[in-house]
This record gives C-alpha cells, structure tokens and sequence, in this order.
C-alpha cells in the first residue's frame, strides 16, 4: 500500500445537489467515487494524483434502473451485479448483462458501476463495445442544469470524455429496439476469468435470406477509445455473406482499428484476433439467418 | 463547500461488524481492509495484492461479496460487515468450514477466510450451485496452493449436506 | 493398532482449524509494542556503481532509523553456499531491485514517502540480459567467465554412437521465469535485545537457513539468534532463502534501533524484488536406432542463475540429473552450467531444475518419435528404463517400478486412443483443434547424493506429564501438510490417537535442525526420524519399566507423568543416518543421486482455439507411483495444486523483461489460472513402498511440477502440428507460429464459395 490516508479528503454528502455544487465549485479538483475498482487500485498504488474524491454510490437518483415502454434508463451508479440481475437488461440487451459477468469477478461486479467504467474511459472496459451498438444516451448533469450526449461521442481521445469538469453522468438510456436481433459478444482476454480485455467484440445484427441488414459492430481495447466499425458496417450492410466478403470485412477491420503493443497482447495478435472475431459473428449471422 | 485544509482529519465512523456496532476513528480513504486488520484487530481478513485481484480480502458488505482492499471506508459507514470471524457463532463451525476440512479446502490457509466468504456469498445467493457456478463464485478468489479442484469438493459437499438436512 | 490406521488415513489437518476460522497466525497479524515499519531502499538500475546517496531536505530523517552496508556488525553477506549475495549494496549494484539502504519508522505512510526521498546516482555499467550474452562473455559481471557453476555427467562412450545411428535428432528447448507467487507476500518482525540477541518471525521454510545468515550478518553466536515461523501463506521454494535477505535487512534496523522492525512486502515489491524460477535453455542432440532406441546423446543444459550465486548450483545440479529423465541411456554426455546476467536472483521453485530439463527432455521424446515414425506412446515403450538398469548419473534402478504398466494405466484413465482417433477426425473442420499429450518422469526424493549426509538432521519428539507428545523438527508447515503427516506418523509410531499429538511451532530455541523444508524431504526422510524418535519415547518408557510392550493411550499417559516426574523431561531425539547402500561421487557426479524416485505418466487434453489462438486444458490425468500415500486428502492437494502450477508455467505465467526488471510485477498482469480456467485434475496413486521413506513413502511435494507442461506442449502440437519448443506458450506464440505454418483445413467453410 504505497499512499498515505492522510493526504486524501473523501466526502460523503449524500445529495446531489451538495455534490454538484462541489464539483462546480471547485472544478476539476473532485474526483467522483462510486465502486471505486478503478480508483482504489490507483490509491493503493499510490498513483493517485487527485487528492479529493467525493463519494457518489450513496446518491440514490443515480442507483435506479428505470423502465419505460421505449427504453431504459440505468443510474451511473448502479453495479454490474445490479445489471446483470434486472430481467429486461439480461433479455433486451444480453450484450451488456454478458459484458457485466466479465467483469472482474463477482466482489468486484458488486462494487464497479457502469458510470464510473464510461468515465474512467479505459479502451478495455467489457461494457463500453455494447453500449455503443446499443447507442447508448448519456444523461449528464451539473448545476447547469443537465444535457444529452450520444454515446458514440463521449470519448474523444485515450481516457479523455466530453465530460465538463464540474459534470456527472447521471444515467445511461438504452432504447428498447432490438428485438429480433442476433446478438453475438465474446471478450478474449489471458485468462477466463478476471482478465483486461486483449480484444473485445460486441455485436448486432439482422439477416434475411442470407443477406444482412442492420449492423453493428464495435469492438474495445484496439484503439484509444471503444471503437464502433462504422466503415466496416458499411461495407457489410445489404451484402450477402460469403466468404469473400468475410475476408473483406477482415481487411477492412484491420484498416479501421489501431492496436499497440503493450503489456498484454500486441497489435498483431489483436488485429487477427478482432479480424476473426467479426468473422466468426458473420458465419454465425449467416447461420441464424438461414434458420429464419 | 468551504475550501479544505490540505491534510484529511480522521472521523468518527460507524458500522456493524459481525454483528456488533463499532465505532472506528479512521481516515475516510482507508481501506476497510485495514481498518479491520489495524483499528478492530481482526486479522482473519488478509492483504495479498491490494488491487482486487486475490480476493483475500474479501468480506460481507451489507450482505455483499466485496474486496475490502477497495473500499474506502467511509463508504462503510452504516454498513454491516461480516468477516471470517463472524462466519463461526462461538464454536460451532459454518458447514462450509467443516467441508473445507474434510475435502482439504485449506493448504497454507492464506486465501481460506475470502475463499468461504466467496463460498458463503454464493450459497446464499445460489443454494444449490453446479459446478459451473462454484467455479464463478470463486474466481475472483486466487488460490496458489490447492489448484481448486479439493475448494470445489469442500462447496458441493457443504451444498449435499444442507440438502440432506 | 493396526498399520495404517492413521497413516494412510485422511486424518484433519492439523492447523487446519484454525486456517478456516481466520484464526491461523501469520506475520502481518503481530504486532510487538513500539514496533517500527522498516522499508527497503533499492536499485533503479541493473548494474552500476553508486557513491553519492541523498536524501531529500524535506524530511525529518532524524525521525528515522537509516541503515547502509557500513551499519552491517557482520560480514555483509546472505550465507548460503558460496556468499557472494551483499545484504545491502556497498558502492555497485548488479540487478535492478538490488537494496541498497533501509529505513525504519513507526508510520507506515511517511516510511513510504521517505523511500521515494532518498535518491541515489548511479554510474550505470554495461549489464548482460540473456544466457546467450552471458555466454559470449563480452561483458564479465561475475566471476572471471560469468559462470556459477557447471557439471559434467559421462556415461559410456558417447562419442561412439552416432555413426551406427539411424536417426540423429536434435533440438533446442527454451522455459522461462516463473513466479512462486504465494499469495502471503514475504514478511518479517525482528527485535533485538543486548544480552538475548536477535529474535526474529517470519513466513519462511528454513529457520535454520535464516539462523545461520544472521549470525553471520549480525556477527552473533548461535546461542544469540532465534528464527522463529509463523503461519506460512504459501512458499513453494520462494520462501527457502530470500527469507535470510528479509530477516537480515529487519534485524540490521532492529540492532540499529533498539526496537522491533517489521518489514512486510507488498505485492508489487515482492514480485520485482524476489526470487523466480531459473530461466533455462536445453539442447538435445540424440543418437537413435531404427527401431527407436537411444543409443545416446548429448544434452546441452544451461539456466540464468541472476545476479549472484545463490542456489544457482544446487538448481542446476538436479536439472542435470533429471535431464535423462526415465529412460536407458546406454550413452550420454550432459554438460550443464548456471550463468550470471543482471536480474534479482532466480531462486528455487518446486521441482528446482527438473522442471526444465524435463520440459526439453519431453518435447524431445516427441520429437524422437516423428522422426523414427513411430507413436509418442512406442517410442517410450522403447526406451523406459527397467529395473536393473542404470540412470543417467549410473544409479541402479532396484526397485520394481513397471514404467510400461504405469503407461498403460494413464493412457487407460485418459481414453487416449479413442479420444486420440476422434480428434483426427474431428480436427478436420471447424476452428477448434483438439489434441492429446503425455509425459513420462521421475523425481529424486531429498537432497541429491551425500546432501543428507552433509545435513545430518536431527529430529526430537518429546512427552509431557500430560501424555501430549510434541513432535520438535525445524520442518515448516506451508500448506503441504507437514504438521498433519509427522504428528501421524508419531501417533501411528507410539500407537496413540492423532489427537494425542501435537507438534510444535518451529522456533530455533526449541526444536533441533531436521533440516530444510525442500526437495520433497520432509515426509519421506524427517518423517522416518519423527518414527525413530517417536519409538524413541516409547524405549525409554519401557527400559524405565513404566510401560509394557503393548499399553494403552490411558497407560501411556500415567508412564509419562510418572516418567517426568522422576526424571524431568521426556525427549528423544534421532539423527539421519546415510543408508548404507547409497553410493555418490560428487567429483564425477556419477553414482546414487536420489534415495528414491517418483515416477509418474501426465496426460493432457487441450483445445486449441483458432479464433483466440488460445489452448484451454480440458482433462488432466495425473498418475503417479509415490511408495506410499500417508494421507490421501493431502496427497491429492499436492498433485492438482502442482498440476495447477505446471498448467501456469506451460500456459499463462510470462515475465515481462526490461533491462533486467520485471514489467509486469501485479497480479492484473502476471497471470496465473483462475478457479474458471483449470481442468478436472483426475489424480491417481500407484504405492510400491519405499525402505528409505517413513512407512514407505516417498516424496510428492515437487513431483507435479515435472509433468504437465510438457504434456500439455505435447498435446498443443498433436492438435496444430506446430513444434512449440519454448513455454510459456501464450496465444501471441501460437498466433505467430501459425501465420508461419497455417494449421491445415481440409473441408471448405459450410458457406460455401458463391457469392
């Protein structure tokens, strides 16, 4: 444990106007803390440089999922145990229920809340590839009053949101369209179990005698940011699935995504590996297609 | 908000720890882990890789499988906790305990205390576990010693004796 | 009482309920009064030399304690074997983590930000990464050719046989650094009192190692050190000597202070500081018959020993035994060397060697058989050593171990054939790739040759007047069951229930040196000494006509309250005695290496997953013949725990390298298998005795390191047909060999080709 409790206030308002006024007050000086997985492990690295965190897990607007008839609204602070529990979340949106059982293991999907992974805005989060072929809205909130931003326009470089510095997430709203779809997820990661992702496919799609029609694909950790395929979906979308055109969305997913090298995996390994992903949920697009 | 002096004062926190209502002086970011090692001597919860990764840590946190290395605590305040020692009431062993025994759940017993916390936690959400199950609710807990197969005996046996009962 | 009524029984663990309750004591849970936090100041650099250290005017150091290399009373060395290790730097560094200062402080917060405060200059000097640059000895870090040690082991004539051979195959094999990663970081207290000495408690197996390095650190006297062990949260050799290095550095400040030290790691500290298996690289050229046969070979086997000496010799001499494995080599040359690069000190790690020269030596089989043309089953068939037969070093094989048998059970538990027939079918399509590996291996139990001879252990058993015997050897309990395993074999020895023994906690002032807790010794040798001793109490009892031959627990207990009561204390201790029949030559490393071997057949089913590029190990057969099981709960623990290790060395477990430093030193990025990534580990035991072991028995504890990962490779390459010859084998490897060599498809994708 290399960080001294000393040097870090912790607030615990409770409300949150008190908080959003805090984060107004003094901008860019709290550090909002819901589960803290992401933030504690920086703590007790002792790399944390925010000195003032402020506790959110405890304001109940954002602890609440919310069901209407054409979407769903999921409090930035509600845990992935909460998600992978709720019966329209596990049946709607099975991209995000499974993407919350991967999610570390299960002490950890008892405190990491989908708000603070959208925040902390790491490339590898399991969730963040669902939540952009589900479009995700974001609600943000501040003394200001609150706004809404499309997912896919929340991150905006490595670890960088369009969050303002004095903004919260409030929730995040998933319209409740996707029925019918073929829904396809797998994370390959070191291990079966509480691994960062290497890379990650989330996927959706429609296929009709053979030929596809909505697409979705995004994939994480091969890029600064969750990267949604638009180029690629292009490419697909109207076409019948053969494998000459599984061999060209390959290249084309390799063209679209970015992968380094770093401590887990290389660029090369992961862009085979995104590349056989996509091409795995086709053949299974072309399959289920057939079926219908 | 007024602006903060530059060092945290330490607070008065409280919460119920194996039944009992504690009052804790801590800093607000101290880890519960410590707090319960360090303040409340109750050493049954271990350290062994402060990033939420081991599982070693693991206790009850109103009910819930938590890596106490993770969580401040004053986000326990008014929190029940339930840690290793509170899983025996006096000398009567949990089941889970006596399987651990019997099928050698336990080699060098450093990652035991969240190994049955996990193991606890998952009986109480999943009665009657296959072992698919067993195998999720234990992988966040990293165990060196026993290559987990004897961990696994030790749960379905505690969930066959429960069932016999 | 019967025989095997408690050996041989699945008796509790001793400790064990004290572990599952939270109760178990291990170091981080004591705390002394006016106890001080000590912290290590160490190298950024892998090799330099340093004058200047500074320390940053901010802090208060008078608050501190400071420790350097001119503080040390002693010789500032770790004693071990050739005591070459400083205990603190004085002027070079030769590894990055090297320490170099210590700090004590009753704050644990402001002890760590004053670490960050001192800094040190340092002189860097060309420092060697690799065994390959150790070699070209371009740069000499140590000694005058970077070499620790080397053996030479000849049998026959070697040179002879490759013009009658059919076949010549060679190959090259490469293992890497593994981490023991106990989940118990290493941890120490010390206190130091003028007229008593040092004391010290820690998470170790050797009290008597860490006895011995601190008279010599602390230039005390035996009677002036005590090392005491706590509960132990796993060590598997990582704890066998860096914990001298620890207790050295926490009684340096505990002498300097005058007040206890504890010194605790965490993680991240532990894992770059601290021991790691040997890094290794086996070639292998083999002379072969038509049929099979070796007629013999030469096995070239080197390992990366670090920065100093350390244990590197004794790591490479059971390497080099173990690199024929348990086959008949009629010849053979193996030359065999432990080098020096700038890298904290490998050290030992179950197996300590054999898991690498057996990793190579099973590839190679593999390797053998393709080129012969025969099964990987037949080409073992045809060389398992028999009995009668000498090894490698020359040691005959005396007992009846029936190798054919034991492969024929394995293959049987494992439905090798069919499963090996489906998979070729199945193979054929699809993007999943099964296959299904064997390795066949031994493992010598206690120290090689005239090791016991030399640690001349001493065991004692004691009674009280309350009829509690209490077994006193230094042999530490670290999850392998060795409180549980001597106390029933002392019950079953005094015929006295298991409950009626205890043993006690190993501390220097107590208990008499039975030696280390290593080498898969304990059971097998400590344990014939604990029958010796035990018998011992019985003796005297009998010879003081208080205890007839045959008695009751009840009569038991009245003789020995009569017994201390008349006489005081009721001890009796035994002493090892080399078996008569055990020959060594250690100038010609030739003769007896081992008292007994273990040998055993692994098989492993994988899948190899062709999107991911990763292998899941999906069955594991583990059969092994072990003289005797003395308790099958614990017994079994020791094979799928080993297994699990062996699946982590062949498959997850990579250190990342740069400039001699760990990269990857926290657990999110050392990976090793989760309770979701491991097999059914199906274990069985064979049990042809074993007269140099109590009731038989040999040793388990290092055994299930040796097999599995050469399995597992085997079985990788059954399924893609790529030769993988280094581990650990990540899906990034497999990626990039299968770019080289596509695994062949032959039936088109169902879609079929029009568009």
């Amino acid at each position: 444990m290399r960080a001294d409790p000393a040097d870090y206030q912790l607030v615990s308002p409770g409300n949150l106007q008190a908080v959003l006024s805090a984060l107004a007050g003094e901008p860019a000086q709290w550090l909002p803390i819901a589960g803290g997985t992401d933030v504690m492990v920086l703590y007790s690295a002792g790399k944390l440089s925010n000195r003032k965190l402020i506790n959110i897990l405890n304001i109940p607007e954002l602890r609440q999922i919310e069901v209407f008839p054409d979407k769903i609204r999921i409090g930035a602070a509600c845990n992935y145990t909460s998600l992978r529990m709720h019966e329209v979340i596990s049946r709607e949106f099975p991209l995000l229920a499974t993407a919350a059982s991967w999610t570390g293991g299960i002490a950890n999907q008892n405190r990491g809340t989908l708000g603070g992974n959208i925040a902390n805005a790491s490339p590898a989060a399991d969730s963040l590839p669902a939540l952009l072929v589900y479009e995700a809205e974001l609600t943000l909130i501040s003394v200001r009053g609150e706004r809404r931003v499309a997912y896919r326009n929340f991150h905006t470089g490595y670890k960088k949101t369009a969050l303002a510095s004095d903004e919260l997430i409030r929730d995040i709203s998933l319209a409740r369209k996707f029925f019918g779809y073929i829904s396809h997820t797998r994370k390959v990661g070191a291990r079966n179990a509480q691994a960062i992702s290497k890379v990650c496919l989330a996927a959706l799609g429609q296929s009709a005698s053979g030929k596809i029609g909505d697409l979705r694909l995004a994939l994480g950790s091969v890029a600064p940011v969750p990267l949604r395929l638009n180029e690629t979906e292009q490419l697909l979308a109207g076409n019948r699935i053969a494998p000459s055109l599984i061999d060209a969305a390959r290249r084309s997913v390799m063209r679209e995504i970015r992968p380094i090298d770093d401590i887990r995996s290389t660029a090369r390994y992961r862009s085979a590996v995104a590349g056989n992903l996509i091409a795995e949920f086709l053949e299974k697009l072309a399959a289920e297609g057939a079926k219908a | 908000m007024n602006s903060s002096p530059e060092k945290s004062a330490k607070c008065d926190i409280l919460l119920t720890v194996n039944g009992e209502p504690r009052k804790v002086l801590a800093h607000p970011v101290e880890r519960l882990l410590d707090v319960l090692r360090n303040e409340l001597g109750l050493t049954g919860t271990k350290e062994g890789c402060g990033e939420g990764e081991c599982g070693s840590c693991s206790v009850l946190l109103d009910g819930m499988l938590v890596n106490s290395c993770l969580v401040p605590v004053a986000q326990a305040s008014g929190a029940s906790i339930v840690t290793i020692e509170g899983i025996s009431t006096h000398y009567l062993m949990n089941p889970l305990q006596e399987t651990f025994l019997e099928c050698g759940g336990a080699q060098c017993g450093i990652c035991t205390p969240g190994m049955i916390l996990a193991a606890v936690h998952l009986l109480e959400k999943k009665p009657e576990p296959d072992l698919a199950d067993i195998r999720e609710g234990l992988a966040g807990n990293l165990c060196r010693c026993t290559g987990y197969m004897q961990i696994f005996e030790a749960v379905a046996k505690a969930v066959r004796r429960r069932v016999a009962k | 009482m019967q025989e095997g009524h408690i050996v041989g029984a699945s008796v509790p663990r001793k400790e064990g309920r004290d572990k599952v309750t939270g109760a178990a004591r291990y170091v981080d849970d004591m705390v002394l009064p006016g106890m001080l936090h000590g912290a290590t100041v160490r190298s950024s650099v892998a090799r330099g030399k340093f004058q200047k250290i500074s320390f940053d005017p901010n802090v208060n150091w008078n608050e501190f304690v400071v420790v350097t290399a001119k503080d040390i009373p002693g010789k500032n060395c770790i004693a071990l074997i050739l005591d070459d290790q400083p205990c603190l730097a004085a002027g070079i560094v030769n590894h990055a983590e090297e320490p170099v200062l210590l700090l004590a402080h009753a704050d644990r917060h402001k002890l760590r930000k004053a670490v960050d405060a001192v800094s040190i200059e340092y002189e860097p000097l060309p420092s060697v990464h690799s065994i390959e640059e150790s070699e070209r000895q371009s740069t000499i870090i140590w000694g005058n050719d970077n070499t620790f040690k080397s053996y030479l082991v000849e049998k026959g004539n070697v040179d002879d046989v490759w013009r009658e051979a059919a076949h010549i195959v060679e190959g090259e094999y490469f293992t890497g650094a593994q981490e023991q990663l106990y989940i118990e970081n290493n941890g120490v207290i010390a206190a130091f009192k003028p007229d008593s000495g040092i004391t010290v408690w820690g998470s170790l197996q050797c009290p008597y190692y860490v006895h011995k390095a601190l008279m010599a650190l602390c230039g005390l006297p035996e009677d002036k050190v005590r090392v005491v062990q706590m509960e132990t949260g796993g060590a598997f050799g990582g704890k066998e000597e860096y914990p001298s290095m620890i207790a050295g550095h926490a009684a340096l400040l505990a002498i300097k202070s005058g007040k206890p030290v504890k010194i605790i790691y965490d993680r991240m500290e532990d894992m770059v500081a601290t021991t790691k298996r040997h890094p290794s690289r086996t070639r292998h050229r083999t002379a072969v018959s038509k049929e099979g046969t070796i007629l013999g070979g030469e096995i070239e086997f080197t390992i990366d020993g670090g920065a100093y000496a350390t244990l590197s010799s004794v790591v490479l001499s059971r390497g080099t035994i173990h690199a024929g494995g348990p086959y008949f080599w009629p010849s053979v040359r193996i030359r065999t060397k432990a080098v020096a690069t700038n890298t904290p000190p490998h050290g030992a790690f179950r197996g300590f060697g054999a898991p690498q020269s057996l990793f190579a030596l099973e590839r190679h089989m593999d390797r053998i058989a393709q080129v012969v043309g025969v099964s990987p089953i037949e080409i073992r068939r045809r060389n398992f050593l028999k009995t009668g037969q000498t090894t490698t070093t020359e040691q005959t094989i005396r007992e009846n171990i029936d190798l054919h048998h034991l492969l024929d059970r394995a293959l049987e538990l494992s439905d090798y054939a069919a499963k090996k027939n489906r998979f070729a079918v199945d193979n054929k399509n699809g993007k999943r790739k099964k296959g299904i590996g064997i390795a066949a291996f031994l493992h010598g139990a206690g120290f090689t040759g005239s090791g016991e001879r030399y640690l001349n252990s001493l065991v004692g058993v004691e009674a009280g007047a309350d009829g509690i015997v209490r077994v006193l050897v230094s042999s530490a309990e670290f999850g392998q069951g060795t409180n549980t395993v001597l106390c029933q074999i002392a019950a079953e020895a005094l015929g006295l229930p298991y409950q009626g023994v205890a043993i006690a906690q190993p501390d220097t002032t107590v208990v008499p040196n039975s030696g280390p807790t290593v080498a898969s010794r304990t059971a097998m040798i400590v344990g014939k000494l604990v029958q010796s001793a035990a018998r011992g109490i019985q003796q005297t009892l009998t010879k003081a006509a208080l205890l007839n031959d045959a008695y009751t627990p009840e009569q038991f207990r009245a003789a020995c309250g009569e017994y201390v009561a008349l006489h005081g204390a009721l001890k009796s201790y035994a002493r090892y005695e080399a078996p008569g029949d055990v020959y060594w030559d250690d100038e010609r490393y030739r003769g007896d290496a081992y008292a007994a071997f273990a040998w055993a057949v692994y098989v492993a089913e994988v899948t190899v997953d062709l999107t991911a590029y990763s292998v899941t190990v999906d069955d594991f057969v583990a059969l092994q013949e072990i003289g005797k099981v003395l308790n099958p709960v614990l017994a079994e623990g020791q094979i799928t725990g080993g297994v699990a290790q062996g699946i982590g060395f062949a498959l997850y477990e990579k250190v990342l390298w740069q400039n001699g430093r760990m990269m990857n030193s926290q657990m999110t990025n050392y990976i090793m298998p989760t309770s979701a990534d491991l097999p059914p580990i199906r274990v069985f035991f064979e049990e042809l005795g074993n007269v140099h072991g109590a009731h038989g028995a040999k040793g388990i504890g290092e055994l299930p390191m040796d097999g599995p990962a050469p399995a597992i490779v085997n079985a990788v390459e059954d399924a893609t047909g790529v030769r993988f010859c280094s581990i650990p084998l990540l899906p990034e490897d497999l990626f990039e060999a299968l770019r080289n060599e596509p695994v062949e498809q032959d039936v088109p994708s169902p879609l079929g080709d029009s568009a």
